[in-house]
């Protein structure tokens, strides 16, 4: 089999994994090398489905032993397969590198025999692409559970990136989907990674000229909709994450029925794209934004509201904190009005030193007034000519996508909120938030 | 301050007569209505008055820029200059005279007009330049790395120190179809010249099959139950397909075929 069938067999069985960004850390080449990486990370291209190309994402090999339920690779498929050579994985990155294709490497991988020889095959192409091409481009490497933490420590200093894949939010769904994994093997190294990358902090301290683990980081990606979690479910698992992990980002990924197994949701199911869409909402909220799970949903709502964003329905169901006054609000506080974002409220701070703000200026610093007017006041007073009604405030809260979705609905009526059908927020609530006090 | 006069300064077009227009400005106590460089299209019936570039004159403006208004005012101006606003020369002006009369703040100003239309232009071109960072092809030939590009604003000032840390030992060339204008480099050097009518030559057998590689990759790494064009859209505006080698003409339909007669180099996109 040639390179060409290769890669296209590869990167058919890798392209579900999400993890698939360049960001997290600052590096040059070294003299008589290539490469460099930028922390904000730069995408290359974008595939017809929308999502982000900045890596050669693709598996060592899809030739794998271990037979998970929703993955195209499970043993009990029947599909072509393929490995690469360590060395034909290393050319291939290499030479897509030049071209400026790419950013680097995603390498993750099916199991090749056992755990530690896939890990092994792994550490094989990035050394060489480390020492021989004496590559400093960016490389994320998918941490083989179950391998030996030699290995995995291995990998960690020639990879930029280290991820495990939770998979499934439960470990009841784990070991109903994936027989062969455990909430161990997947936390294990999780937990292994990021003592290798608080150490390595430690050493860098000491030797300056330490190798890293890691440098930018480790990541995961968990399916969504394959199995019955709930949102709030989710999401606390997220948090978590973050914290007890110290994970850089948590990938969410609508699951793509790959198999009928009546395990599963039956092979027609339309991936939930809107809540996965939701879910990176409120893990934004999460990392930038200051909220806590608790906030965004809870016990009593355990579901994102399917019409408008986590956070414009945060701020529906706190209407005794608005309206907010532009010219005074300290900066946390700016960053939960819906329409303005981190480099809004950055804008806001910066300007009003130089002289009050008023509606206009807002528009000019990049507020998106349709939905922020709302909630704020320009010197004590609210924007002119603002028709506060239901429907309006509504209508500017919701995207247009959602907004046709609501129209089309059964029984759509103006006069009548039956969009937020959460008790939380009674009709007086939003009589109140959108007539009276503004 | 001084009155808005009904006069055109005509420049050389240079970052230093830029800076001669606003010494100008003081010296005659006056505002021009519009400053001209040789490249504007002139169907305005104003008096205009040719200021010329005085590297005594321009090193004083520049040298007094960072000690009113600090390295941030600096940076940004240079940065201006760089973009494709319409009239940028006069906003310019404007700014670095706000600049002079109320020093570092004039950056915090987001809500003025001047400052407010400089700093959207500066970021047009921030995100174009960032934008083709990643856009830009490299095709290889016989060793050395050639792309062309086709940008609104001037960005090989902002691309050169990325490439030059991308690949510090490779020889390439980055050819800016819109200013005719290329920045070349090879080991630890580069310049930016200006170059009319570059072709690009011929692949060889090698090059094409990367491409075909890298074409075979775009097309299998979607998933099609999430396929959304509008979505990539919005990311990837259209204008930039045509010098990427996703879409390049020679687009494949079976594997590895002989590519027919002669294949048009990254150009028109095949969709
Ligand atoms: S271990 Fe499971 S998820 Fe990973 S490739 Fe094998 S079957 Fe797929």
């Amino acid at each position: 089999m040639d390179v060409f069938d290769k890669l296209k067999i590869l990167t058919d069985a890798a392209k579900y994994d999400v993890a698939c960004t360049s960001s997290g850390v600052d590096k040059k080449a070294s003299r008589g090398g290539i490469g460099n990486a930028t922390a904000c990370g730069i995408c290359h291209s974008f595939a017809a489905d929308g999502r982000c190309i900045s890596l050669l994402k693709v598996l060592m090999t899809n030739a794998c032993t271990y037979d998970c339920q929703y993955c195209v690779n499970r043993r009990s498929n029947d599909t072509p397969r393929a490995a690469f050579t360590p060395r034909e994985l290393a050319e291939l990155t290499i030479n897509f590198y030049r071209r400026n294709y790419i950013e680097g490497l995603f390498l993750s991988s099916g199991i090749q025999r056992n755990p530690d020889y896939t890990c092994e095959q792994m550490i094989e192409a990035l050394r060489i692409l480390r020492e021989e091409y004496r590559f400093s481009g960016y490389i994320h490497a998918k941490a083989i559970p179950g391998a030996d933490s030699v290995l995995i420590s291995r990998l960690g200093m020639l990879a930029d990136r280290m991820s495990v894949n939770i998979e499934l939010p439960s470990q009841s769904s784990l070991k109903l989907l994936a027989p062969d994994k455990s909430k161990h093997s997947i936390l294990a190294p999780m937990g292994y990674i990021q003592n290798r990358i608080q150490e390595n902090t430690t050493d860098l301290v000491r030797y300056r000229h330490a190798p890293r683990f890691a440098p930018a980081g480790q990541s995961t990606q968990m399916i969504v909709g394959a199995t019955p979690e709930t949102d709030f479910q989710i999401l606390n698992l997220t948090e978590g994450l973050y914290k007890k992990y110290k994970l850089k980002r948590v990938f969410f990924s609508a699951y793509m029925p790959v198999s009928d197994s009546a395990l599963l949701p039956s092979t027609d199911t339309k991936p939930p794209l809107l809540r996965e869409h939701r879910l990176y909402q409120a893990d934004w909220l999460l990392r930038f934004y200051g909220f806590s799970a608790n906030e965004i949903l809870d016990a009593g709502h355990q579901s994102f509201n399917p019409y408008i964003d986590p956070k414009c329905n945060w701020a529906l169901n706190h209407m005794e904190r608005f309206p907010m006054e532009i010219n005074r609000a300290p900066y946390a506080e700016l960053l939960r009005v819906p329409g303005i974002g981190v480099t809004g409220a950055k804008r806001i701070v910066a300007a009003r030193r130089t002289g009050p703000l008023n509606f206009d200026g807002l528009k000019k610093l990049g507020v998106v007034l349709k939905r922020a007017q709302y909630f704020i006041t320009c010197g004590g007073k609210i924007a002119d000519g603002l028709k506060i009604t239901q429907d309006a405030a509504l209508r500017s809260l919701m995207s247009d996508t959602a907004l046709g979705m609501y129209q089309r609905g059964a029984g759509f009526e103006p006069e009548q909120l039956s969009l937020f059908e959460q008790p939380r927020l009674t009709q007086e609530d939003v009589r109140k938030c959108l007539t009276g006090q503004i | 301050m001084p009155d808005r006069s009904n006069l055109i300064y005509c420049y050389d077009g240079s970052f230093d007569g830029l800076l001669c227009c606003v010494f100008e400005s003081y010296e005659k106590r006056e505002i021009p209505a519009d400053i001209f460089s040789p490249d504007t299209e002139q169907t305005v019936l104003l008096p205009q008055r040719e200021i010329v570039t005085d590297p005594k004159k321009s090193a004083r403006v520049l040298a007094s820029i960072p000690g009113k208004m600090g390295n941030d005012a600096l940076d940004f101006v240079r940065h201006a200059y760089l973009t494709c606003l319409p009239r940028k020369e006069l906003f310019i002006l404007l700014f670095l005279r706000m600049g002079f009369s109320c020093g570092p703040r004039v950056m915090n100003m987001l809500a003025d007009d001047v400052v407010n239309t400089l700093f959207k232009a500066v970021k047009h071109l921030t995100n174009e330049a960032h934008l083709l960072k990643g856009f830009l092809r490299f095709s290889v030939f016989d060793g050395a790395l050639a792309a062309e590009i086709e940008p609104k604003n001037l960005v090989l000032p902002l691309l050169a120190p990325h490439f030059r840390e991308r690949y510090p030992e490779e020889r390439f060339l980055i050819y800016d179809r819109t200013h005719s204008m290329a920045l070349i480099y090879q080991p630890y050097r580069s310049k930016i010249i200006s170059a009319d009518d570059f072709r690009m030559p011929e692949p060889d057998e090698e090059e094409r099959s990367f491409r075909e590689f890298w074409r075979l990759f775009y097309s299998t790494i979607e998933v099609q139950g999430r396929h959304n064009p509008k979505c990539r859209m919005s990311h990837m505006p259209k204008r930039y397909w045509s010098c990427m080698t996703e879409f390049g003409a020679e687009r494949s339909t079976g594997k590895k075929q002989e590519l027919p007669g002669g294949p048009k180099l990254l150009n028109g996109s095949g969709l």
